[in-house]
């Protein structure tokens, strides 16, 4: 028997193309990787040696510490927000929904310069205290690990914040009703119910979070804190063994995959569908808790927004060096390159998670995890990895033009395309995307996926009509998350762009790294306000209700207005 | 458009820049990657242009990367002329084969011996030094003498330094291991860790606002950081001391360029790295950053002169690039971080 | 009197939900709200359940005020329990832990024997540890029960707790929810919009329109004493013909005077209109009275007609099966009436709720 459309739809190929998609898409890392762990076993001995003895130690030791640290300050921070941004009610609970991702567009290396330079012995608050209680008078030093646990907290915890606000929105209200109808407490229906059922949630953004800390090197280096970055640039460009690099990258590597499998192992069998589309009542806080909610959300906002800010502010105005029109032209290219990054990836992101959805095998998660680990690894590691294939590539096209034309009537280079800076964006920064995209696709139930080709819509179509329109808040999230990570990026986009593509972020680098933190100030003011727009633009379209699912406008975010006639 | 065409339409936008064809560099064309920072090189550029009519198109960064982009461009490469700060940057550039020599009576009578490769390479245009600064309130300027006298117990608590990771500082180390050994400068290198104030700073201005708040009372940077501040706060009260000048003299770094061997346009490059040890060119550099001009005929910045003559350590400068790696390693054992 | 809700009102901004909604509940008592869409059904029970503060009025529990104007007590005190339209349970815990979270009281390993105990009671035994997405809606809607029972509230409330499941489990479900709540003895008040999961569960069934109480009777009663025009035309099927009161228990329609007792209070002399059910309507081949048939519902052992009476005015009929007509065939019709339900014509009330939520 046939029935219109159902042939169609059987000869399809079952897509057990989902590994096969899910490893393509991991290439532009997978690449790189395995260029960098051929080098393991070209063991540069002296160097190596040295390294192991010397260097790893303390740096192994210093690294987990950091990453710990971060992992548990963006949790507690992040989710504490969200929790009451999403859930309860408090005055400026509407502003501080979208003020407190303010701090994302703050480079970390700038918020580790702002730190030191109002913390440290020298800063204006430890010369205020020896003014007032006498030279014994200090704090614990900020360059310390808890000051880098500190900085890169205060930079990081927006992307628990958004992804759990994201998951307390379409439940965390609910759960706490229902909770509190089975007798709970409030506090205790969080801590027993919200805060479980937001785990992955949770979870996920704490995991971009630690990446981002592995791969991070300018905060690191403002707070001279040796972690496995510094010491893979030490090995690169001090010790001049990119062989040792790369061997430490491949290392760095090895752990985050065992991270993440450990991870993704420990929740295999709980699924987090929703638990539905009840309709609930943000609870309000009132009196002292309602004071301490805001007291708490405009602490976070002003130390990790609002002093950056100002000082910043400071800095532009009392070194005003010409705000030309090449800031112009380097806002514009900053711009197009993170809207193009951030577009791409969000695709990408979703044909990855539709792969690993449609094949729940271990080969397409496998996939989907190579793919994403870019973003634990350095930013010059990817990008060298991924420069050498180009550069073959280029010289095999070159030889075949030569051929063709003559000798180098064109030239072909590759690694200085859009091409080759886009794919390693891509590479570094599928992660960010993709996460909140699966947790999203998580979500949708599969038999929409099932419907929807029964209607005779191949997987393109399903992800096309059914997911895309579904998951449009995890998408929005995503191409937040990369827009502004790619706005920031320095070394990828510094060895890979095209001729001349300067950028604000490598405008900033180049005046840091000479310590004129004065100068730098104009370029990362016009970063930080350029990157603000789409963040807010796209929160604000979030919170309107925009960004979300179908199934989830049905259920009202607040009553007034379902009920308004 | 639906959000999704949208989206379709943003992706291929961004693949359809691959395939421009990539412009042959014109004859009268120079391009330059540098390793110095823009405000430091668009005068000189500005300036050559105007008078010649060359066109100079420059990209800048960071040193190693853009090493790492020379080497992997190859023969393709865009660059002509590779400007970078530090010796041993430029060593490194000549070591793995991206410059290629350069025959030039006028650079080779211009810039000292010690301060350009033996093999005409590189050449060092801008010198600075990295000597001591103190708080004369705190310091006699007669405790100072030479790098290897800052590991005396008396000034246990009292030193500040910048990270190891700096280049700058591995120059330094290098050039000691050079003229002292290994063991004697890792000897060294290990008090000043056990005299240190506080953990090493990121940055050498850091250094000096930690002596001028007090919390230690002598530190090493380079003399145009020491400028820098001074030019903001016109009465600062920190000194520069000239270290060992009663023994190898002041450890003296450049900045400065070479040729890349795949230049497509090798003698505009040439052309330009001979007016930049020029005497005009050589002002400019003197005055923009409080640097010293790497030709010994050119006066420096009046304000640059005040801090007094010295003598200059005459070991060739390449030996930083040489000797970093040992140099590195030997910090990395003395536990300096 | 357990439950007791009076002069509730509930406004959310200028929309007012409940208007001086009341309503009593003894122990025991199975009740139900029944209503369209989008009448504040869920709101009274979110109101009991504490969720929302009441604007004025009372909700007194065991003669305890809980909720009143500027006063309500936290939900987590009441000691009320809800089985929700899509059972929430947790995803993180399974069947028995989600029941077990009910209790508050005793130790882990006793709190998990007594979930089981009450799985067991459920019919669910065998599923103790498994995850919620394992189970199906039924079992789902079973686990939600045993949470919300285990405890022994003294309130349950139930928010359309079949609307998820297909309509044959419904009926069952309905049957065994309500042996399962009168096993124990529960008290519950369930919302819903269906009349035949209202019927097949409550005791006492309360019609709502429009944020207020239309009625609270039995089943029974509503059927067939509806108490206003909306009740009459939300319960059942029927259709309102115009007739004329001629002297007292006498009304004379198009299709001739009934005689029975007359359920409201209309003055002869006045304008009616005239509840009729389909079984008021009696398919008999010998009657003088026709009317075309428009539509038909084939039933099993009945068909639905609706018939077109000369007049234009329709009618149902429930009609034995083996009297199989063709559309547009004329036959002939009785009435048979043992009490007749008019209501004045004049009379604007029973304006209908939307049937969907206003987006």
């Amino acid at each position: 028997m046939t029935w219109p459309g159902g042939s169609r739809w059987l000869k399809r190929p079952r897509l057990s193309a989902g590994p096969l998609v899910a490893w393509l898409i991991a290439l532009p890392v997978l690449l790189p990787l395995l260029i960098v762990s051929a080098s393991l076993f070209a063991a540069e001995t002296e160097v190596w040696t040295h390294l192991r003895s010397h260097v790893l130690p303390e740096v192994i030791v210093n690294t987990l510490w950091l990453v710990a640290g971060v992992a548990v300050g963006t949790a507690l921070i992040g989710t504490a927000l969200a929790w009451l941004v999403a859930a309860c009610d408090f005055p400026g609970q509407r502003f501080f929904s979208w003020a407190l991702l303010l701090p994302m567009a703050v480079p970390a290396y700038v918020m580790a310069f702002v730190l030191i330079g109002q913390l440290e012995y020298a800063g204006p608050v430890q010369s205020w205290m020896r003014a007032v209680w006498g030279e014994d008078a200090g704090l614990p030093p900020i360059r310390s690990r808890l000051g880098v646990i500190l900085a890169l907290t205060l930079v990081l915890y927006p992307y628990v914040y958004l992804i759990a606000r994201n998951a307390f929105a379409t439940q965390g209200a609910r759960a706490l009703e229902v909770a509190r109808s089975l007798g709970l407490r409030p506090a205790a229906g969080f801590f027993r119910v919200a805060l479980p059922m937001a785990r992955p949630w949770i979870i996920g953004g704490v995991m971009l979070a630690m990446m981002e800390t592995l791969a991070d090197f300018g905060t690191v280096a403002a707070f001279n804190y040796e972690t496995f970055t510094t010491a893979i640039y030490k090995a690169w460009y001090d010790l001049q063994s990119i062989e040792a690099a790369m061997q430490l990258s491949s290392l760095l590597v090895v752990v985050v995959l065992v991270i993440l499998v450990l991870e993704q192992l420990s929740r295999q069998r709980t699924r987090y569908t929703a638990t539905g589309a009840g309709q609930a009542r943000r609870f309000r806080l009132r009196g002292g808790k309602a004071l301490a909610a805001v007291a708490f959300c405009m602490l976070v906002l002003t130390v990790a927004f609002l002093i950056p800010a100002l000082q910043l502010l400071f800095w532009s105005v009392a070194h005003f060096d010409g705000l030309d029109a090449r800031y112009l032209g380097l806002a514009g290219r900053s711009l197009s390159l993170s809207a193009m990054a951030a577009a791409l990836a969000i695709m990408i992101a979703l044909v990855l998670a539709y792969a690993v959805r449609r094949s729940p095998g271990l080969l397409a998660g496998l996939g989907a995890r190579v793919a994403t680990v870019g973003y634990a690894v350095p930013g010059p590691v990817l990008a060298v990895g991924l420069m050498l294939p180009l550069v073959w590539l280029s010289g095999v096209l070159q030889g075949g033009a030569d051929w063709l034309l003559g000798e180098d009537r064109i030239i072909i280079a590759l690694q200085g395309t859009l091409l080759g800076l886009v794919a390693a964006y891509i590479g570094r920064f599928l992660a960010v995307a993709y996460n909140p995209v699966n947790a999203n696709l998580l979500r949708v139930s599969s038999t929409l996926d099932d419907a929807a080709r029964g209607m005779g819509l191949g997987p393109l179509g399903v992800i096309a009509r059914v997911h895309f329109p579904l998951v449009r808040g995890g998408l929005i999230t995503g191409a937040i998350l990369v827009f502004v990570d790619v706005m920031k990026e320095m070394p990828i986009t510094l060895m890979l762009r095209p001729f001349g593509w300067e950028t604000l972020a490598l405008r900033i680098y180049e005046m840091t790294a000479e310590g004129q933190w004065e100068r730098a100030a104009l370029p990362a003011l016009t970063l930080v306000l350029v990157g603000l727009v789409p963040v807010i633009l796209l929160t604000r379209r979030l919170d309107d209700g925009g960004g979300q699912s179908a199934s989830e406008k049905r259920r009202p975010a607040n009553l007034e207005s379902a009920h308004a006639a | 458009m639906s959000p999704f065409k949208s989206c379709l339409a943003a992706s291929l936008l961004a693949t359809l820049f691959v395939w421009l064809p990539v412009a042959e560099a014109a004859n009268d064309e120079v391009v330059v990657y540098s390793a110095r920072q823009e405000h430091l090189i668009k005068p000189l550029f500005d300036l050559y242009e105007e008078k010649t009519g060359t066109r100079i198109r420059y990209t800048t960064g960071d040193a190693g990367q853009l090493l790492q982009r020379i080497q992997g461009e190859g023969r393709r490469t865009r660059a002509d002329l590779l400007l970078t700060v530090d010796a041993g940057n430029l060593w490194q550039a000549a070591e793995r084969g991206l410059l290629k020599a350069v025959d030039s009576p006028a650079l080779r009578e211009r810039v000292p011996e010690h301060l350009r490769d033996p093999e005409d390479q590189w050449f060092g245009l801008s010198l600075r030094v990295r000597t001591m600064v103190y708080h004369p309130d705190r310091v006699e300027e007669g405790e100072l003498g030479s790098y290897a006298d800052l590991a005396d117990e008396r000034w246990e608590g009292r030193l500040c330094l910048r990270s190891s990771r700096k280049v700058y500082n591995q120059s330094l180390v290098a050039i000691m291991i050079e003229e002292k050994g290994e063991e004697r400068s890792e000897e060294i290198v290990r008090s000043w860790v056990d005299n240190l104030a506080t953990d090493p700073f990121s940055s050498d201005t850091q250094v000096m606002e930690a002596i001028l708040a007090g919390q230690c009372d002598v530190g090493l940077v380079n003399s145009y950081y020491y400028g820098r501040l001074q030019a903001r706060e016109p009465d600062l009260p920190l000194r520069l001391h000239w270290a060992d000048q009663d023994g190898a003299g002041v450890h003296v770094n450049i900045s400065g360029g070479g040729v890349t061997r795949h230049a497509g346009n090798p003698e505009g490059a040439q052309a330009l790295l001979e007016w930049l040890s020029s005497e005009e060119a050589q002002r400019l550099f003197g005055s923009m950053n409080f640097e010293y001009p790497a030709n010994p005929e050119v006066p420096p910045d009046p304000q640059v002169a005040l801090w007094g003559e010295f003598r200059q350590n005459p070991v060739n400068v390449r030996h930083a690039g040489e000797r970093q790696r040992q140099a590195v390693m030997l910090m990395d054992r003395a536990g300096y971080r | 009197m357990l439950l007791e809700l009076e002069q509730l009102h509930l406004a959310y901004g200028r929309t007012e939900v409940l208007k001086g909604l009341t309503l009593h509940l003894t122990r025991g008592q199975i009740g139900c709200l029944l209503g369209p869409s989008g009448c504040g059904k869920t709101t009274v029970l979110r109101a009991i359940a504490g969720f929302e503060p009441v604007d004025a009025g009372e909700v007194r529990i065991d003669n305890r005020v809980f909720s009143k104007a500027g006063r309500t007590v936290p939900p987590e005190a009441r000691d009320i329990r809800i089985v929700f339209q899509d059972y929430a349970l947790f995803p993180h815990l399974d069947a028995r832990d989600n029941v077990a979270f009910g209790l508050r009281e005793g130790r882990r390993r006793e709190r998990r024997a007594r979930a089981e105990e009450m799985l067991a009671a459920v019919g669910l035994a065998e599923a103790v540890r498994a995850q919620p997405h394992e189970l199906s809606g039924g079992q789902q809607q079973r686990v939600a029960l045993a949470r919300a029972l285990v405890a022994r509230p003294r309130l349950i409330l139930l928010d359309e707790p079949f609307s998820n499941l297909d309509v044959e489990l419904r009926e069952r479900l309905g049957i065994e929810v309500r042996a399962v709540l009168k096993e124990f003895g529960a008290t519950a008040l369930m919302v819903t919009h269906d009349q035949h999961e209202a019927f097949a569960v409550a005791d006492e069934v309360g019609v709502m329109n429009q944020g207020t109480l239309q009625q609270w009777d039995r089943p029974y009663n509503l059927y067939h004493r509806p108490a206003n025009r909306f009740v009459a035309d939300f319960v059942g099927q029927g259709v309102l013909i115009p007739g004329h009161v001629s002297a007292p228990g006498k009304v004379n329609i198009e299709l001739g005077r009934l005689e029975g007792r007359l359920i409201t209070d209309v003055e002869p002399g006045t304008d009616v209109d005239v509840l009729l059910r389909p079984d008021d309507v009696i398919h008999d081949d010998d009657s003088e009275m026709t009317a075309e048939v428009r539509y038909k519902v084939f039933r099993g052992a009945e068909i639905l007609y609706t018939l077109r009476l000369d007049s234009g005015n329709r009618v149902l009929a429930l009609v034995p099966s083996h009297h199989d007509h063709r559309i547009g065939e004329q036959i002939g019709i009785r009435l048979d009436t043992e009490h007749i339900v008019a209501f004045p014509r004049a009379t604007a009330e029973g304006a209908w709720c939307p049937t969907e939520p206003p987006a």
